[in-house]
């Protein structure tokens, strides 16, 4: 491989995410590898209703016009895409990138990596990682289960030259790592790269959270130009390290802040991160800012992978409803603290498992930390989980009933109920997982690994 | 003096199932030391003993000037089925900032 360095861009931070950042670094990115992640630990459960309602489904909503919005520029550009909007379907998912790009008129392969769907090796018996170690016949029914694969189920599909790599559960940052294993065609037992590759793949794997997202604060922490967050690449080279960056004249920044910020994000053990790939070790990691809006990354450490692949079990978890009721002006607080001790009191009996929060006092923290001003409004919010929809729309209609029943001046009343999807986690042995590669073509379909 | 952490530090909050993570960095670095004793684990559970009903473990990266906080048990349940408005606790970095601290 005569190429120095691998450039990886980060177009997708979650499912919903802005679609025109990952077209700006396409077009003027000069990229090799295009990551969209957009698939989280409840995404997948839910993605996994709809598959076992329409048998066709179960690929992200968004495919098509995320997919769509990027294959002529990406093709054009020689950009290879990698995501995991396959989502609980991702051959259903191959099939509907094909189907497009013939309308489009693009010629493309889609590699398709499946195999994460474990839901068949489990057992009641098989104890959960969660702090209690609880049995799975302790849950509610099983709704799916998804083993996160790593980049060695991924290299094997960009060996077959697709333009377009689909899978399901994968470890987030192996969907980065594996385009830069593959590139520079790295020993996947050679574990310093893999954690230095993963450590890229960390930073870059919530795409604008890097680069201003989730980190602005007007006076402080000033970013520039927010509405039109640019996303973040990755320059890395063949030890592994890389440099951070972003096209210019896109709003944000990369700044030594942002790249800290979201090294630790979400980390539990900064000794040892562990993915399917490798265990990581991130105290050793450096990060220097040179010039602006670049950040260099270097020096992780990395042992032996485990034994284990973790899996994403969902299961049926009951439903939540929720009420909400305004009130403003004189007193509002006290109103609202009336309006929610009427609710609790009404739903005693029927729905217990309820939390009563002030949305302007206490209900992101918790707790106002002895704030002392009195807010000038305050929304009553109750939510409740109950076994049953009927019994969670009970909450939505005492709240409501607030409006002729309950303190003054109430308005603006909301309600919903939701079914839940919980979600715990257990290991499996690598041995018992086997992940493979279909390639689709325009007009046929091989095993390719 | 007492000051809020708010004033000399940033912070950023994360989510694994029923954990929260919170990484606490220094504005300065050669605050970090201030904050490495006085923003212990013990103070931080205490802190936030409202909403964390686990453990509080603490790791220190000198060479990133920053602390990272693992507070178990702190999301009611896990982001899909807790009852609070924040499910994954994304806003709790800045409860964090509010702890006072001597500086």
């Amino acid at each position: 491989m005569a190429q120095k360095t691998v450039r990886v861009g980060a177009g997708s931070g979650f499912q919903g995410d802005r679609l025109e950042p990952a077209v700006i670094l396409a077009s003027q990115g000069e990229l090799d590898y295009l990551v969209l992640e957009c698939l989280a630990e409840r995404t997948i459960a839910l993605a996994q209703l709809r598959r076992l309602a329409d048998p066709g489904a179960g690929y992200d909503p968004l495919l098509e016009k995320r997919i769509g919005s990027l294959l002529p520029i990406a093709k054009r550009n020689g950009v290879r895409i990698v995501t995991n909007m396959g989502a609980a379907n991702p051959l259903a998912a191959g099939r509907k990138v094909i189907e497009l790009a013939k309308r489009l008129g693009v010629a493309v392969k889609v590699a398709v990596v499946s195999g994460d769907d474990v839901l068949a090796l489990l057992e009641p018996s098989m104890r959960t990682i969660e702090a209690r170690g609880a049995p799975l016949s302790e849950y509610g029914a099983l709704v799916s289960a998804n083993a996160y694969l790593g980049a060695d189920a991924i290299v094997p599909a960009l060996a077959t030259g697709a333009d377009v790599v689909i899978t399901g559960r994968v470890a987030d940052p192996s969907l980065f790592l594996a385009p830069v294993a593959h590139a520079f065609g790295w020993s996947l037992e050679d574990w310093d790269r893999l954690a230095r590759g993963t450590v890229v793949g960390h930073l870059l794997e919530c795409a604008g959270q890097v680069t201003g997202g989730y980190f602005a604060e007007p006076g402080l922490k000033e970013i520039p130009n927010m509405a039109q967050l640019g996303f973040p690449w990755c320059d890395v080279d063949a030890e592994g390290n890389g440099v951070l960056g972003k096209v210019a004249g896109t709003g944000g920044a990369i700044t030594l802040r942002t790249a800290k910020e979201q090294l630790l994000y979400e980390v539990t053990d900064p000794g040892g991160y562990v993915t399917p790939d490798v265990v990581a070790d991130f105290t050793t990691v450096g990060l220097s800012a040179t010039v602006p809006d670049r950040v260099a990354v270097s020096g992780a450490r990395g042992r032996p992978r485990t034994a284990t692949y973790k899996v994403s079990v969902g299961y049926r978890a009951g439903f939540v409803g929720e009420g909400e009721i305004s009130y403003a002006g004189a007193k509002a607080r006290e109103r609202a603290r009336l309006a929610g001790e009427i609710v609790r009191e009404r739903l005693r009996e029927d729905v217990p498992d309820l939390r009563i929060d002030v949305i302007g006092i206490d209900s992101a923290h918790r707790s106002d930390f002895g704030h002392p001003h009195a807010p000038y409004e305050a929304r009553m919010r109750a939510a409740a989980r109950a076994p049953t929809r009927e019994l969670a729309e009970r909450v939505g209609v005492e709240v409501e009933a607030l409006w002729t029943n309950g303190p003054a001046g109430g308005g603006g009343a909301s309600k919903s109920v939701h079914e839940r999807i919980g979600v715990v986690s257990l290991l499996l042995e690598r041995s018992r997982v086997r992940p493979c590669v279909t390639l689709l073509e325009p007009d046929r379909e091989t095993q390719a690994a | 003096m007492k000051r809020k952490l708010h004033e000399i530090a940033h912070a950023r909050a994360g989510d694994k199932g029923d954990t929260l993570t919170l990484a606490l960095f220094p504005y300065r670095d050669e605050d970090y030391e201030l904050l490495r004793e006085q923003v212990t684990a013990e103070a931080v559970k205490k802190h936030l003993a409202h909403a964390v009903q686990g453990e509080v473990r603490r790791y220190e990266l000198p060479g990133l000037c920053a602390l990272q906080f693992v507070c178990e048990r702190a999301l009611d349940t896990g982001v899909t089925t807790s009852l609070v408005i924040d499910p994954h606790g994304k806003t709790l970095s800045y409860a964090l900032l509010e702890l006072s601290i001597e500086a």
